[in-house]
This record gives structure tokens, C-alpha cells and sequence, in this order.
């Protein structure tokens, strides 16, 4: 493993906060607009508020990235490939912000209220419009399925670093083992920096 | 040409193709976990596209319209609230007021130019709108109890009543085995029979047919059903066909009516007991019940579709204020799917949709088209 610094501590909680938030976004909203089912009301009553959240954490975690920016990948990985990752994370900020505004705005437009909890709602965000409403809940259709695609990238991605690559880029999001991490790699920059001994 | 790194890799360690290996099957994996709950690995399942394609073989293509109820009127109005329920339940609506109300009439089924019949399912959506933005959306319709208990009840029962292409009438032997494998739907249906058909839209009772609860403050809660009983006097449907080529006569009668004076319905509330069944909307509960008298809905101003306030609306009965509940029905969950994918499809649809039965026009001449 070469010395690939980790993301910050705030970075990797909003991070794995968000993943399991967004995960079950998904599978909650493709299965919900598929059901009749008596689950059909449960799914409808999380996924609002869920995505509210996620909303609000998106905004903290663009806000984050500005104060404590990601590491750089390690100079091993070409550069198609780090066109990917950037292009992949910027397709994954913009989706996961628009994605949640597009269901408040499609709601709106339709006039459903928008209850979080109880008597908890939101305002509508635009005019009441069904060709509005129609154009914009097929758009967080397809949204969706672009975001799963995405999602689905940034696994694989991540799992081909970590398990073929191993150059330490899965480690500086998923190690938890902080002091073990750092240790390593300090004793690897300090091993890459000493001049050998004569 | 393969990457250095590949070849080193290939040549330091066996285990790569595993490991990729490992990899594509958890991408697989997932993507099937996805597709599975979307429904697509599940033919017999039933969901939201395939109850929409039953109404498409029992009534046929009807851009714009409603899949269900599709043939209806507009109205505006309001409801007093007495203050009676409010003990029960904690919802804004029913503290002493006035709460305005956006509503429609309709009648049942998906074609959207039926002509009026006295035996045809009539229903009344409200949307009551009370200061602070908590709404209340109900359907009713006409009859004492409905004729299934289960999503599939309802999409089993749609296709067993649809018209059999070769002869356009449904297909008797397929009535019988429905009815065969459904016998909570032979019961309901002989209580639908025998209900009172009255002459038109403002004298007909309209019952909410699902269970809920009501929830009062300290948070006790109570299963309830709901129902509108008109003010004005009622009146035996004549038994008389209508005026050759009047086929939307109960429309145009209803809002005539409107027209005249506005027509009024007490909001009646039953309050279950332990035993009355929640989660069957073709059982009655008992008579003698406690009844609450919760207000009265006032209706003074019909419009068509086409013009009218209901129309970018979707009457999803699980559009309720803080109080109200569902109950464990499951037709409640399956009509708040169902409602919202037609509503969608009819979103999508609008530009092409034509005029409705009833045109402004019409409404605009006293309803006598």
C-alpha cells in the first residue's frame, strides 16, 4: 500500500452517514412507485422527510468539501481514470442535491402537501401545474435511475480500489482503523522520504 | 493493451480474477436487489403499472381522464364545523368553523363519457382546506360497503367484469369464478344492490366505506368511518328513463340544483367498536353505532372539468391532517398508489386530453345540455 492520506474525519462521517440515507432512497423509492401494497403508505411517509435530510446533509457536505477538500488520488492512477472519478463525483454532488428539490418542486406542483412528520410540512416551492408536475416527476424518474447508475460506479470504483488496485484509495474513505492508518502512513512517507543509508 | 500494473498483477497474484470476479457479482447482485423491488423480476406481482393496464382492458384509452370515476363535475363550497368531532380528533378541520371545501361528483368506472344511469356508482371527492395548510382529501361514493377488500380483489374483479373483446359484454363464467373465489365480494355486492337509489347527486348519501382513526389530542385514538347525508329532502329515483340523448342528465340536475340554492350534506362520523371489523371495506359495521354530527358541507358553485378547481387534483385518501389516521386497511395504501399513478398519467397527458362530458358551456347554460 503507497501513503494515500485519508479524507478528513468530518468528510468520512458525512459519508457514511449519507450512503446507507441514499441507498435506501432508492430502493425505497423504486419500490414504492411500483407498489399497491399496504407498505405503499410507510414507503411514501419515509421517503419524503429522508430526503429532506439528505437534502440538508448535501448542502453541510458541499460546505465541507470547501473547508476540508479531499485528498488527491495517488499519482498511480491514470488519467482517463481520474477524469472518471471527478467527472463521477461531480455527477454524484449535482444528483444527489437536485434530486430531492426536483420531488419538493414536483409535489408542489401537484399540490400534494408536503408533510415530514405529523403536522410538521413544508411550503410549496412552485405553482400549482400538472404539465409542471408531469415533467418534473419524470425527470425524478430518470434522475433516479441515473443516481442508482452512479452509485452503482462509485462501488465498483471503490471495490476495484480496494481489492485490485490496493493503492490505498478505498482506505482513505472506508478505514476506520485510524491510528493503525496513520501509523502506516507515517512510517510509509517516512520509509518514501529517508534517503537510504549508506 | 493491458496496463502494466494488470500484467504485474496478473503475474504476483492468483487470486485477481476471484477478487474481480467478486466484484461483478456484488455490482450484479445489487442491480438485481434494485430490479427486484422495482418489480421487473416479478411478473405476477401486482403493481401500480399493472392495475393502470386492467383499467386500460376493462374501459379502454381515455387520455386526460381519471382511470377511475373518470366522468365528473367540479364544485366549490364549504364546511361548517360543529365542533362535535373535535373532541375525538385533533385535526384543525373540525374545530367550530368555517373551512373552505374544493369538491367533485362523479360516477364510477373509467369512461368518461358514459351516459348518466340511475344503477351507476355515484361519488362525491372533498377537499377540505382549513387555515394552516393541514388538508383533508376524502372520496365517497353511494353504496353502503365496497365490493373488495384487497388490491387484488379490485384488479381481479376489474378483469373479471371488463368486456370480452369477441362479444363487448363481460363474460359470465368468469363473473362466477371471481365471485367463486371471492365471496366477501358476492355478500357486498347483494348489500350494493339493495341500496336506496335516489333521483340524482344532491340527494344521495355518500359513505367513506374504509375504516380510519381518529386521534384526539392526549393521543387516544378511535376507528371511525365517515359519511355526507344530504339536508334537502330525498327523493326515489324516478324509474323513468331519462329524456332520449340527456346522457348526462344527473350532472346537468345536480348543478341546475347548485344553481337554484346551494345544496347541503351533515358530515357524519361513526365511531367503531372493538369487534367492528378496519381492515374490510366490505363488512358493515353494526347499526346503532355512535354517531358524531361533525358539521355541514355547503356546495354553491359547480364548474366542468375543464374550468374547474378539482381537476389538477388528486382526491388521495391518505392526504390527511395531524387527528386523522389510517386504519390497517390495505386498500387505503393501494388506493393512494393507484390514485397517484392516474394522476400522474393524466399529468402527462393533458395537452391531448378532449373536452370532458360536461363543458363549461353547459355548466354556463344551467347544466341542460
Amino acid at each position: 500500500m503507497t501513503a494515500q492520506p485519508r479524507f478528513p474525519a468530518a468528510s468520512r462521517l458525512l459519508h457514511w452517514l449519507m450512503a446507507p440515507m441514499i441507498i435506501a432512497m432508492l430502493f425505497i423509492g423504486v419500490g414504492m412507485a411500483a407498489s399497491v401494497s399496504r407498505h405503499y403508505d410507510l414507503l411514501v411517509s419515509i421517503h419524503r422527510p429522508l430526503g429532506i435530510a439528505i437534502l440538508g446533509l448535501c448542502v453541510a457536505r458541499i460546505v465541507n468539501r470547501f473547508i476540508n477538500p479531499p485528498p488527491d488520488l495517488p499519482d498511480t492512477v491514470p488519467s482517463l481514470q481520474r477524469f472518471a472519478a471527478k467527472a463521477s463525483h461531480i455527477a454524484l454532488y449535482a444528483l444527489i442535491l437536485v434530486m430531492p428539490l426536483v420531488g419538493w418542486g414536483m409535489l408542489s406542483a401537484a399540490r400534494y402537501p408536503i408533510v415530514l412528520y405529523g403536522p410538521v410540512q413544508l411550503p410549496p416551492i412552485l405553482p400549482h401545474d400538472l404539465t409542471l408536475y408531469a415533467w418534473l416527476r419524470d425527470l425524478h424518474s430518470v434522475l433516479a435511475y441515473l443516481l442508482f447508475a452512479t452509485f452503482l460506479a462509485h462501488f465498483g470504483a471503490a471495490l476495484y480500489h480496494g481489492l485490485i488496485r490496493r493503492d490505498g484509495v478505498f482506505g482513505s474513505m472506508a478505514s476506520w482503523k485510524s491510528m493503525q492508518f496513520a501509523r502506516t502512513n507515517r512510517a510509509l512517507i517516512q520509509n518514501s522520504t529517508q534517503t537510504p543509508e549508506p | 493493451m493491458k496496463p502494466l500494473w494488470f500484467k504485474a498483477a496478473t503475474a504476483t497474484n492468483p487470486g485477481l480474477l476471484v477478487r474481480l470476479g467478486a466484484i461483478g457479482a456484488v455490482m450484479l447482485s445489487v442491480t438485481g436487489a434494485f430490479a427486484y423491488t422495482g418489480g421487473w423480476l416479478s411478473p405476477e406481482r401486482l403493481t401500480q403499472d399493472r392495475m393502470m393496464a386492467a383499467f386500460r382492458d376493462a374501459n379502454g384509452t381515455h387520455v386526460g381522464f381519471r382511470r377511475n370515476h373518470a366522468k365528473g363535475v367540479c364544485v366549490t363550497g364549504w364546511f361548517e364545523s360543529s365542533g362535535q368531532a373535535a373532541a375525538i380528533s385533533k385535526a384543525a378541520v373540525f374545530k367550530t368553523g368555517h373551512v373552505p371545501v374544493v369538491g367533485r361528483f362523479a360516477l364510477a368506472g373509467g369512461t368518461p363519457f358514459q351516459p348518466d344511469a340511475p344503477n351507476t356508482v355515484r361519488s362525491i371527492a372533498l377537499r377540505f382546506l382549513p387555515p394552516g395548510g393541514e388538508e383533508w382529501r376524502t372520496g365517497m361514493n353511494n353504496i353502503p360497503v365496497f365490493p373488495v377488500n384487497s388490491a387484488r380483489g379490485f384488479y381481479e374483479q376489474l378483469l373479471a367484469f371488463s368486456p370480452d373483446p369477441a362479444t363487448g359484454k363481460p363474460d359470465p363464467a368468469k363473473i362466477k369464478a371471481f365471485l367463486a373465489a371471492h365471496p366477501e365480494t358476492a355478500r357486498a355486492l347483494a348489500l350494493i344492490k339493495k341500496r336506496q337509489i335516489t333521483s340524482g347527486f344532491a340527494d344521495s348519501s355518500f359513505n367513506g366505506l374504509n375504516a380510519f382513526r381518529f386521534v384526539d389530542a392526549a393521543g387516544a385514538s378511535l376507528p371511525v368511518r365517515w359519511s355526507v347525508v344530504p339536508v334537502q329532502p330525498v327523493a326515489a329515483d324516478a324509474a323513468e328513463q331519462p329524456e332520449a340523448g340527456d346522457e348526462n342528465y344527473l350532472f346537468d340536475d345536480l348543478i341546475a340544483q347548485i344553481a337554484q340554492h346551494p345544496r347541503q350534506w351533515r358530515l357524519i362520523v361513526t365511531i367503531g367498536q372493538a369487534g367492528d371489523s378496519t381492515d374490510d371495506a366490505t363488512q358493515p359495521w353494526p347499526e346503532g353505532r355512535q354517531q358524531i354530527g361533525a358539521g355541514t358541507v355547503t356546495i354553491d358553485q359547480a364548474s366542468s372539468e375543464d374550468s374547474g378547481r378539482c381537476t389538477a387534483i388528486n382526491y388521495d385518501p391518505l392526504v390527511l391532517p395531524a387527528g386523522i389516521e389510517p386504519s390497517d386497511d390495505p386498500l387505503l395504501s393501494a388506493r393512494s398508489a393507484a390514485y397517484a399513478r392516474s394522476f400522474t398519467l393524466r399529468a402527462e397527458e393533458k395537452h391531448e386530453k378532449p373536452p370532458s362530458a360536461v363543458t363549461p358551456e353547459q355548466v354556463q347554460v344551467g347544466g341542460k345540455s
